[in-house]
């Protein structure tokens, strides 16, 4: 059955389902209800809601809750993801799996609670000190901000790495109807590693502190392997019309929602564009993008920031690729004409 | 022949990293005790900060997490959430807990949680080079205060001990020293007291000890226990600054 529900819901309702019984946060817009869900909801299967004193320590509880073995996340926008940026690499380094979402709210700075996607480049390039990747995977529906929010604790788990739901306070805060029900069965995997105090076996340590020569290369090295590994078996993606295309569109989040319209439009005119969408932005789809760019020699990137996803699009593109950019950074939303527009310009 | 003093059995038997002279072994020897008397090995787990304490896991033999700087008693928040029934201390020095992680570990001990915090002050960031910490003394010259601490610039040293004890949540603060027997004992009492109170869910303990350095505080071994004595005790005094004896919290 399916029900009418805002996107922030439907991922806080995703963490219950994914049997996520600890949530700590901070509260800041336009992420709360998100919060306000799981402070009401969380007791009715056992879990713990707090209200931490900050976004440094939500962070920190959730590394603490993950190695003891639970699934635990955090959620908060721009500002808030910037304090967390010391666990991001805490909890990488410390291999402890966790969610953390972002909803993003425009920047630098307060800069304002309209949607965005200015925080592309911390997500997916760093943030955080050190050599460490977060998985990324960016929602563009409701339903998505449920199925992903429960694949995310899967991937965490899996690899034992910080996941990242990343999306724009549009997808947070429209409605649609949607399926609040996992499609698979749930499955949390067994946890030898964690910390739960050291009865009949050996005692056991999660840290991030390598000092011996060459340990922390050793280490760095391991993590990269884990992370090409997610680059082979994880990457994510949707395409559209892009069989007979002349021209490609890349677009994640809430502008990949607007360029499948802006397309449809185009296509009734007669221009063949068709859309890429990555749903995974770490590992991110270079290899897809190379193929297609192979014979379709246009690419225009849309998104809501100056142009952050913009250089992963060209590293992956074939060499002679055109890529184009349209951008809009300050909180406002391209239109289908707008993009309808930039494809005449370039075609 | 009758033993009657042995290693504990939660103390591994292995070289320590900390300067001779310094009395931080000590804590760990007591924590260990402690750990041991009350049977809670299998069942306790450690929240080292940052510094001179962050190898907590080479000398006990119990489960580890390292925590980022200041973080520890918002990680073992996270942690005794999850694990109620476990026994879980953090285990922070002065730089660690009372500037960088002031916040979480007001906020700890204000929610009650059913944690310890072992909290060891020696008046100077020990591992990075003998900075001035917040509880540095007037007066006291450190390399970021090589003229000497005054309170004109560099504020007051900051009694963490007592100002915990006003919180609501608190079950347990004392503060003792670990530079001569009577007080290693004096020292140990209040470890048992805190853990007990852990036991027996009455909500946040936090033992602080005060501790030498003479590394930083650029004096022998035996130089910095009378400094301990002379200077550091009559600015943090020792003593229970807060007990509870029921959960008149609940």
């Amino acid at each position: 059955m399916r029900v009418l529900t805002k996107g922030n819901i439907a991922l806080a309702e995703g963490a219950i389902q994914a049997g996520c019984k600890f949530y700590f946060g901070y509260p800041i817009t336009p992420q709360n209800d998100i919060p306000e869900y799981l402070a009401k909801h969380l007791p009715r299967v056992g879990g713990t809601f707090i209200p931490a004193e900050s976004e440094i320590a939500s962070i920190n509880m959730i590394l603490g809750a993950s190695a003891a073995g639970a699934r635990a996340m955090t959620s908060s926008s721009g500002p808030g993801i910037s304090l967390m940026q010391e666990g991001f690499s805490y909890l990488a380094g410390s291999e402890l799996p966790a969610v953390i979402v972002n909803i993003m709210r425009i920047g630098p700075g307060l800069g304002g609670i309209a949607p965005t996607q200015g925080d592309y480049n911390q997500a997916v390039h760093g943030g955080g000190h050190g050599d460490y990747r977060n998985i990324v995977l960016a929602p563009a529906s409701c339903q998505e901000m449920f199925d992903l929010t429960i694949k995310a604790f899967e991937l965490a788990d899996k690899y034992r790495n910080p996941a990242m739901i990343l999306a724009d306070a549009m997808v947070g805060q429209f409605q649609e109807p949607c399926r609040l029900t996992p499609k698979d069965p749930v499955i949390i995997p067994q946890k030898p590693w964690a910390l739960t105090g050291a009865k009949g076996r050996p005692a056991q340590l999660i840290k991030s502190l390598f000092l011996g020569p060459g340990e922390m290369e050793i280490h760095n090295l391991d993590l990269k392997k884990k992370y090409d590994t997610m680059e082979q078996n994880e990457v994510m993606y949707e395409t559209r019309h892009l069989d007979d295309a002349d021209i490609m569109i890349i677009a994640f989040g809430t502008p990949s929602r607007i360029a499948k319209t802006a397309i449809q439009f185009l296509r009734q005119e007669g221009v063949r564009a068709g859309l890429l969408r990555p749903i995974t932005l770490f590992p991110f789809p270079s290899k897809a993008i190379h193929e297609y760019s192979r014979r379709i020699h246009k690419v225009l990137v849309v998104e809501m920031n100056t142009g952050q996803m913009l250089r992963d699009v060209q590293l992956a593109c074939h060499n002679g690729t055109k890529v184009y950019f349209y951008g809009r950074p300050g909180g406002g939303i391209p239109y289908p004409d707008d993009i309808m527009a930039q494809v005449k310009k370039i075609l | 022949m009758q033993a009657v003093f042995t290693r504990p059995k939660t103390l591994k038997d292995t070289p320590t990293h900390f300067c001779p002279g310094c009395t931080h072994g000590i804590a760990h020897r007591i924590v260990a005790e402690v750990i041991d008397e009350l049977s809670i090995r299998e069942k306790t787990i450690g929240i080292p900060g940052v510094g001179c304490c962050v190898f907590l896991y080479k000398y006990l033999d119990i489960d580890v997490l390292e925590a980022p700087h200041g973080r520890a008693p918002a990680c073992a928040t996270g942690m005794k959430r999850v694990l109620p029934d476990r026994i879980i201390f953090a285990y922070q020095g002065d730089g660690d807990m009372a500037s960088i992680g002031t916040a979480e570990v007001i906020h700890a001990a204000n929610r009650g949680e059913n944690i310890t915090v072992i909290y060891i002050n020696n008046s100077v960031y020990g591992m990075t080079g003998g900075q001035m910490a917040p509880t540095t003394l007037l007066g006291q010259q450190t390399t970021t205060t090589p003229y000497g601490r005054n309170f004109r610039t560099e504020g007051y040293p900051i009694r963490m001990a007592e100002m915990l004890a006003t919180l609501e949540g608190v079950a347990y603060s004392a503060r003792v020293a670990l530079h001569k027997p009577k007080y290693v004992m004096q020292a140990k009492k209040a470890v048992e007291k805190a853990f007990t109170m852990q036991i027996n869910e009455m909500g946040f303990s936090v033992v602080e000890m005060l501790s030498t350095c003479n590394t930083n505080w650029r004096v022998s071994p035996t130089e910095a226990i009378d400094k301990l004595e002379n200077e550091m005790i009559p600015y943090f005094p020792l003593g229970v600054f807060k007990e509870r004896t029921g959960k008149d919290f609940l």
